[in-house]
């Protein structure tokens, strides 16, 4: 292979004058670890809403919810971001749709509010399953002991059925950090574009994805560690993963 | 708003869309499934053989490329493939490569990691007395595996395949970041060149929601005639 490999070049300056490469490129990833905490915080909400609402008795609340699962899951991430952040403006009043295109960090809440809404259909389904995994019993449990349905979720099936969804609520997690790569579309200078703009002025293209490869996967090592423990720690002895 | 909704240009560009982009879309997902499909299963295959290293190695490739986003893999390979093609052909200089070959070898490899969890969970799903039958007959372990065992995990993973397809089928929009002409692709020229942006993200958006929607319709289905084949 005739490249020139340069592995100094994270501690030149970047064109740009506000640091090292290696500064450009720690910078992508507070912007990357910023978008997708954000982004996970809408995805839990209203994915455990709309994963409950999906558990109810009642037929429209369950179509309805069915209905918002279906729209998010089978549409392309990119595309989604493309209509929260250029077709979104042109839909609402004039003054509302300039308001949001000259809003500073416009490309941020997009993503957080898109990436957001694209996770919690997958949030939902995750937590569907979680309150259908739990044994008939304990809903009939929470009925004679009086509780109402709110009561009934509040205290008894969402704190078991978050408790079973655990392992694939950190893999959802992950899978959000990967998919906050997509906003580069449009213009979040993420991790993945800083790589990228890294290589544009510096031309030393395979180091710049190999850091960049490094610190995803060093991210990975945290938030599976990160999730092993919060899974120890909240385990119902008797239970799943409790002792 | 509405009002100045423009039908007109999705009269004029529908053609261009479904005939070039929607072409290449799809064209990208059936041979990137078929290549994965293969590859991923060899990959299964090594990561649960007896030998030493190969199971580490194929563990390693299929972790590695599951905790990376695939758009950063996406341009990984497009500048990786004219060195990897130099080193291959032995030639002086990094050869030319098409942005939808580039695409192609960079979705068959990342998929690969997919499907080679899916099938390895498709040949742990086969019952050992299988195994120990097919070996009774005398049969040597490659046979076991050819004509016993991964028939079986086919067609225990084939829900579970085609949903991860109709997944690539949407991931193949990321092309978009090598400019090429996908359906999103097209929809994007079109919206730029006639200033339509409101119109064609919709219409490709639209597009993309028929298909995965009926295709994951045909896997439930698929999935509920399977439970009461069993």
């Amino acid at each position: 292979m005739n490249y020139h490999w340069n592995w100094r070049i994270f501690w030149e300056l970047s064109p740009d004058a506000t640091g090292t490469y290696l500064d450009l490129l720690l910078s992508g990833l507070a912007w990357t670890l910023a978008t997708s905490a954000c982004a996970w915080i809408i995805a839990l909400l209203l994915g455990a809403i709309v994963g409950v609402l999906r558990t109810l008795p009642s037929r429209a609340l369950a179509r309805a919810s069915g209905a918002y699962v279906e729209v998010f899951r089978n549409v392309p991430l990119l595309v989604q971001l493309f209509l929260w952040f250029f077709v979104l403006p042109e839909l609402v009043p004039p003054r509302m749709g300039l308001w949001l295109k000259q809003l500073p960090d416009a490309p941020f809440y997009t993503a957080v509010v898109g990436l957001g809404l694209f996770m919690s259909a997958r949030v939902a389904e995750q937590v569907r399953a979680g309150v259908t995994a739990l044994p008939r019993g304990q809903r009939m449990a929470a009925t004679a002991l009086g509780l109402t349905t709110t009561q009934a979720y509040r205290h008894v099936l969402l704190p078991m059925a978050f408790r079973i969804i655990l392992p694939p609520l950190t893999s959802e997690f992950l899978n959000t950090i990967k998919n906050s790569s997509v906003a580069l579309t449009i213009g979040l200078m993420e991790l993945t574009a800083q790589a990228r703009s890294m290589q544009e002025f510096s031309f030393q293209v395979f180091e710049a994805f190999t850091a960049a490869t490094l610190l995803y996967l060093a991210v990975n090592i945290l938030v599976v560690l990160a999730g092993r423990l919060l899974e120890r720690a909240v385990a119902v002895p008797g239970y799943v993963g409790g002792r | 708003m509405l009002a100045q909704f423009d039908f007109d240009v999705i009269a004029r560009s529908w053609v261009y869309l479904l005939r070039d982009g929607l072409t290449f879309t799809l064209t990208l997902t059936a041979l990137a499934t078929l290549g994965g499909m293969v590859l991923g299963t060899l990959l299964a295959v090594a990561r649960l053989s007896r030998l030493p290293v190969l199971p580490l190695l194929a563990g390693g490739y299929v972790n590695l490329m599951r905790s990376l986003p695939l758009v950063l893999v996406i341009f990984w390979f497009y500048f990786l493939v004219p060195f990897l093609g130099q080193w291959l052909t032995g030639s002086e200089r990094p050869i030319q490569v098409g942005g939808f070959t580039s695409a192609l070898v960079t979705f068959t490899l990342f998929e690969a990691a997919y499907f080679a969890e899916i099938m390895r969970a498709g040949i742990q799903s086969i019952p050992r007395g299988q195994v120990f039958a097919a070996q009774a007959l005398g049969l040597r372990s490659s046979r076991v595996l050819r004509y016993v065992v991964l028939p079986q995990a086919f067609r225990n993973m084939l829900p579970v395949t085609l949903t991860q397809t109709i997944v690539l089928f949407q991931d193949t929009s990321l092309v978009y970041v090598l400019s090429l002409t996908d359906l999103l692709g097209a929809a994007s020229k079109v919206a730029h060149r006639d200033g339509r942006l409101v119109e064609m993200y919709l219409f490709a958006a639209l597009v993309y929601f028929i298909i995965s929607f009926a295709a994951s319709r045909g896997v439930r289905v698929l999935q509920r005639r399977m439970a009461i084949a069993d």
